[in-house]
Order: structure tokens, then C-alpha cells, then sequence
């Protein structure tokens, strides 16, 4: 937590590459980092790169054993396996992809702003965050998609707004840190609007822990969207999400193991890529995130 | 120390009130309402109206929210959409085999939880320690459906030895769950047992360093009395609330472990209620959750309280 200096490009740069530098020093920052990148461009290539079409179904071949054709066998539709857990991440990332920064934006600067200006109506604020925080994330995400329906269009925005709440508490935590030090004092002196002191003296000096709390809401968030997949609530067939595939597949688990096998090595990694990295970089930025029990 | 206490108390209430607030607006939102799910196709004309007319629909939203709060305080949950039965039969069994499986992950988890947190802390950077943390780390960011379709299949396909899908009724008496519940206790209790250590192996390590523990190290107190004497005392407070933030996640967030093994608690009714959309039900399972949640949240800070000697005394030091 140093308050910015001069000239914030140049430092703001170095400051983000020495921090990498220090994640990737980790054992865990690394693997994490390589779980994550590998994932992402994956999701990028995979559709040039996989062996078959993932809707083709082949009456002829359900069900079968990993083979040299088929290297992680045909689900019960004859569709190819390797196929579908090579393409199984893309609606999953893309929509956490996007719905993360969302979520930490809107619940950062609420928190933040929250924080600044204190008093009773962030008390009232802080106890509907709580009464939010209460109820079981899947009672309020299904009632959403139940209505609105399935959809990517339906899942980004719930996500963004049920997971930038608890961001709000955590901005706001960091921002009472801040908010009784001397430049924000000074800066209140001078006169400065609320906005300027939020984005020259507050947000700079709680964005390492919004960053942090970034990767921790994506791997949640990936959490939540594969455990609706699996549901039956997430994305809709003929998709190929991991989620999904190991609902379908799990029926046939007792003759056809590697239907699940290869979807649940895949969610998995990915989530554990995330998180390895969010350790790495909160321990980088010198963020005690054990302290925190899981929102 | 009263006054702190009354006042969280207000908060609790407070927080619960909201909660019943915004289940009702939410509920209050959704297109349709429960005449239109029960009546499904024949919804229209004068059967819909008389259908809302007989369960008082089509009174003001602030008065039906009026009776709903104070009927639910006063324990009656009113009676669900389609079944004619009163919630709170539905929910009472449904409850109950919660709290059973709560209360067994529970049981498992936080002797294990915190008997691990307190080696890893102690042992830390150990292959012991870089063991159980990399454990940890696989238990509590693996979905859960993920964990279990692994469990179901090494132990119930592979080796044949549990039963890997609950057939039990959701009414039959606890004692009929086993040995059905021992794989969904069992992906509960890893899950929970890698939270509740990394926050004791965290809290330990930090008491560990402490002055007052060098201090009696270099008194030349034996390792393992400092340890049971000055350290654990302090180092286990924290791991309360986050005990408390399981148990409500227990009774509240195990929709998947429910649905994956066909367990008949709160979670998968929550589920069906919502598909249903038997919204009398969603509604009263919401606030009994809700209301669990900060219970046990106010019932951690107040134990926090009193086992905390510097907070016990704070308004001493005060004056």
C-alpha cells in the first residue's frame, strides 16, 4: 500500500511486471499461471483445433472405450469425448470472463464509495449486504434463471450482480483502512469532490486487494457456473460444457468411466489454476487472504 | 459488554428483516404467482381469479407481506401452492435430515479441521505442512459434484463398498440414512475440513509468533504447555466463525451434494420448489436459511466474545 508517485504509467508498469515477476517465483504462482494461460488459449484455439464436430452424433459407436481414433472414448450419443472437453471451457470462461470484472467494478466502487462516506447510511448498506449474504447463492441465481431463462445473455448479469455483493464488503474494509489517513484528510481540505478522492487517493491504494478479490470471485464464479451446468440450469444442450457432460455422463459411469474422467480433470485444473494463482498473487501483494472465510 | 450485546442482537434482527424484505420483493417480482403455477394452462378468466380471490392475492403487496412476517414469526409458514400441506410439515422432515447431515460432516470435520490446522501450523513448511495444504487446496476448490461423482465412482462402482445413491424417505427416522450417508458426509467434510484448517494453520502460525510466546519460550516453558496453554487458547478463537459460516452453508449451500446423491434435505427441495415454482415454499425455505445464517453467525460473535478475554474487558479498559 504506497501512494502513487509521479508519474503512474511508468510506475504502475514496472510495478505490474515485478509483481508477475514474483507470482511466477512461486512453485504454486507458476503452475497456477501455466493452468490458467493453458486454459485460456485452449478456449481461444480449440475450435480450429479439435478432431470432430461436437454435435456429430454416430449411432454405430456409443459408449465406446478410448481408442486411436477416439482418444477419450464416444459418449452415449457417439458423440466424441476429447472433442467436447477440448471445447467444454469456452461458454464457462466466457461467461465468467466477462461477468468478473463486471462484478468487481460495480462492487468495488460501491464499497469504496460506501466507505468514504460513512455514517449511517452505510450502516443501512452494510446490513442489506448482509441479508444478501444470508441467502444460499443457488436459491437466488435459480430464481433469476427459472424466469428470465438459461441463457448467457441471463447468466452474465446475474453472476455480475450476486458476486460484486460480497466485493462490496471487502471494498469497503479496505477503504475504512484508508479513509482516516493523512492524504485523504488532506485531500477532503482541498476541497476535492468525492470522485476525485476516490480515484486519486482511495482506489490506488485498494486495488491490489480488488485484484486479489477479482481471482478469488472468478474461481468462484467458475464454481457456481459449472455446478449450474451440472444441474441442468447453466448452459443448454447440444453445448459442450463440462458441467453438463459430467451429468450426462454420469449415468453411465459404471461401464463408461472416461465420460467423466476427462470433463472432471478439466474443470478441475482450471479451477485449481485460479486459485493457485490468486494465492500467489495475494501473497505478491502482501494480502493475508487465509484470514477470509469463504463469502 | 450488555450493551454490545444487545445491540448485535438488534443488528441480527435487523438483518433478518431485511432478508424477509427482500425474499418477498424477489418473489413479489417474478412474473406469475403461485395461482398461475398451480392452475398451470387453465390460468385465465374467472377460475385464476377465483383461485386468487381463495388464497388472498389480490390484496395490496404490503399487506400480504404484513400477514406473511408475522405469521412466519410466529412459526406458521403457511401452506404450499399445490399439496394443500402446511410448510411446515413439508420443511419439518426435510430439516431434519439436514441438521442429520450437518451434524455428522460436523462431527467428522471440525475435530479433524482443527487437529490439522494445529500440526501444519506448528510444522510449517514441513512435508507434512506442504502435504496437507496441497490436500487442502484440491478438497476446497474442486466442485463439489466434481468430488463426488469421483468419490461415487472409486467407492460405489470400482470397489462396491458404499452405497453411492440415497434411496431412504425423506420422512424414515435418522438410523435408516446409514450407511447411504457416509459418501455425501464424506465430500462435506473434506470440503470444510480444507476451510476450517488453512484458517487454523493461518491463526496458529500467527499466535505462534507472538511476543508473549517468546516470551514464555525463553522463561524456559515446556514447548508442548506453551503450545496448550498459550497458544491454542488464542489460536482457536477465530476458527468460531468460521465453524459458524459452515454450519450455515451446511444447512443452507449443499443443493449440489443433495442433488448428486439423492438426499432428501432443504437443498433439493429448494430445487424442486423452485422448478415448481411452488413459490409459498421457496419463500419459506429462503427465510428459515436466511434466518439460520445469522443466528449462528450472532451465536459465533457472542461465543467469540466470551471467550475472548481482551474483548470481555474492553469497556474496563475503557474506564
Amino acid at each position: 500500500m504506497t501512494v502513487t508517485s509521479a508519474s503512474p504509467q511508468n510506475t504502475g508498469l514496472m510495478r505490474t511486471l515485478s509483481v508477475l515477476r514474483d507470482v511466477v517465483s512461486r512453485p504454486s504462482g507458476a503452475i497456477g499461471l501455466f493452468l490458467v494461460v493453458f486454459h485460456v488459449v485452449l478456449a481461444l484455439v480449440s475450435p480450429w483445433i479439435v478432431p470432430y464436430d461436437y454435435k456429430a452424433m454416430n449411432s454405430a459407436m456409443m459408449l465406446t472405450g478410448p481408442e486411436a481414433t477416439h482418444w477419450l472414448g464416444t459418449d452415449h450419443l457417439g458423440r466424441d469425448v476429447f472433442t467436447r472437453v477440448l471445447l467444454g471451457g469456452r461458454e464457462a470462461l466466457l461467461v465468467t470472463g466477462i461477468a468478473t470484472p463486471i462484478a468487481v467494478t460495480w462492487g468495488g466502487f460501491v464499497g469504496i464509495l460506501f466507505g468514504l462516506i460513512g455514517g449511517r447510511i452505510d450502516e443501512v448498506l452494510m446490513r442489506v449486504v448482509d441479508a444478501f449474504l444470508s441467502l444460499p447463492w443457488i436459491l437466488k441465481m435459480l430464481v433469476l434463471i427459472v424466469t428470465f431463462g438459461t441463457g448467457i445473455e441471463v447468466l452474465i448479469p446475474t453472476l455480475a450482480f450476486f458476486y460484486g455483493i460480497p466485493v462490496i464488503r471487502i471494498a469497503r474494509a479496505a477503504t475504512h483502512d484508508v479513509v482516516a489517513r493523512d492524504f485523504v484528510s488532506a485531500a477532503r481540505a482541498r476541497g476535492h469532490s468525492r470522485m476525485t478522492i476516490i480515484r486519486h487517493e482511495l482506489l490506488p491504494n485498494v486495488l491490489d486487494t480488488l485484484m486479489v478479490e477479482g481471482a478469488m470471485r472468478w474461481s468462484w464464479m467458475l464454481l457456481a457456473f459449472s455446478s449450474l451446468s451440472f444441474l441442468g440450469f447453466g448452459v443448454s444442450p447440444p453445448t459442450p460444457d463440462w458441467g453438463l457432460m459430467i451429468a450426462d455422463a454420469r449415468g453411465f459411469m459404471s461401464f463408461a468411466p472416461w465420460g467423466v474422467l476427462g470433463p472432471v480433470i478439466a474443470v478441475s485444473s482450471l479451477i485449481i489454476g485460479i486459485n493457485l494463482t490468486a494465492d500467489a498473487l495475494a501473497k505478491a501483494l502482501g494480502i493475508d487472504r487465509a484470514q477470509k472465510a469463504p463469502v | 459488554m450488555l450493551a454490545m450485546l444487545l445491540r448485535r442482537l438488534f443488528l441480527g434482527l435487523v438483518t433478518v428483516w431485511i432478508v424477509s424484505m427482500i425474499i418477498f420483493a424477489g418473489v413479489e417480482m417474478l412474473p406469475g404467482d403461485s395461482c398461475t403455477a398451480f392452475l398451470e394452462r387453465e390460468a385465465k378468466g374467472k377460475l385464476l381469479e377465483n383461485c386468487r380471490e381463495a388464497q388472498g392475492l389480490n390484496r395490496p403487496a404490503a399487506e400480504r407481506y404484513f400477514d406473511w412476517a408475522t405469521s412466519a414469526a410466529r412459526g406458521d409458514l403457511g401452506i404450499s401452492a399445490n399439496g394443500e400441506k402446511s410448510i411446515a410439515e413439508l420443511v419439518g422432515d426435510r430439516l431434519g435430515n439436514s441438521l442429520l447431515l450437518a451434524a455428522c460432516s460436523l462431527a467428522l470435520g471440525v475435530p479433524l479441521a482443527i487437529f490439522l490446522g494445529v500440526v501444519t501450523g506448528l510444522w510449517r513448511d514441513r512435508p507434512v505442512d506442504l502435504a496437507v495444504s496441497t490436500l487442502a487446496i484440491f478438497a476446497m476448490t474442486i466442485p463439489e459434484f466434481v468430488s463426488a461423482t469421483v468419490l461415487i465412482l472409486v467407492f460405489s462402482v470400482w470397489l462396491g463398498w458404499l452405497p453411492g445413491i440415497v434411496l431412504t424417505s425423506a420422512s424414515a427416522p435418522a438410523s435408516e440414512f446409514f450407511p447411504e450417508i457416509i459418501l455425501p458426509v464424506l465430500v462435506l467434510t473434506m470440503v470444510m475440513t480444507a476451510h476450517i484448517l488453512r484458517m487454523v494453520r493461518s491463526s496458529v502460525i500467527e499466535v505462534m509468533a507472538g511476543d508473549y510466546i517468546q516470551m514464555a519460550t525463553l522463561k524456559g516453558v515446556p514447548y508442548w504447555r506453551i503450545v496448550f496453554w498459550h497458544a491454542l487458547p488464542n489460536a482457536l478463537l477465530p476458527a468460531i466463525n468460521v465453524v459458524a459460516l459452515t454450519i450455515a452453508w451446511l444447512l443452507g449451500g449443499v443443493v449440489v451434494i443433495e442433488v448428486v446423491f439423492n438426499y432428501p434435505g432443504l437443498g433439493r427441495m429448494m430445487i424442486d420448489a423452485i422448478s415448481d415454482r411452488d413459490l409459498p415454499v421457496v419463500q419459506a425455505i429462503a427465510l428459515i436459511v436466511a434466518t439460520v445464517y445469522v443466528c449462528v453467525n450472532l451465536s459465533a460473535d457472542i461465543l467469540t466474545m466470551f471467550a475472548n478475554p481482551r474483548l470481555r474487558t474492553l469497556h474496563m479498559r475503557r474506564g
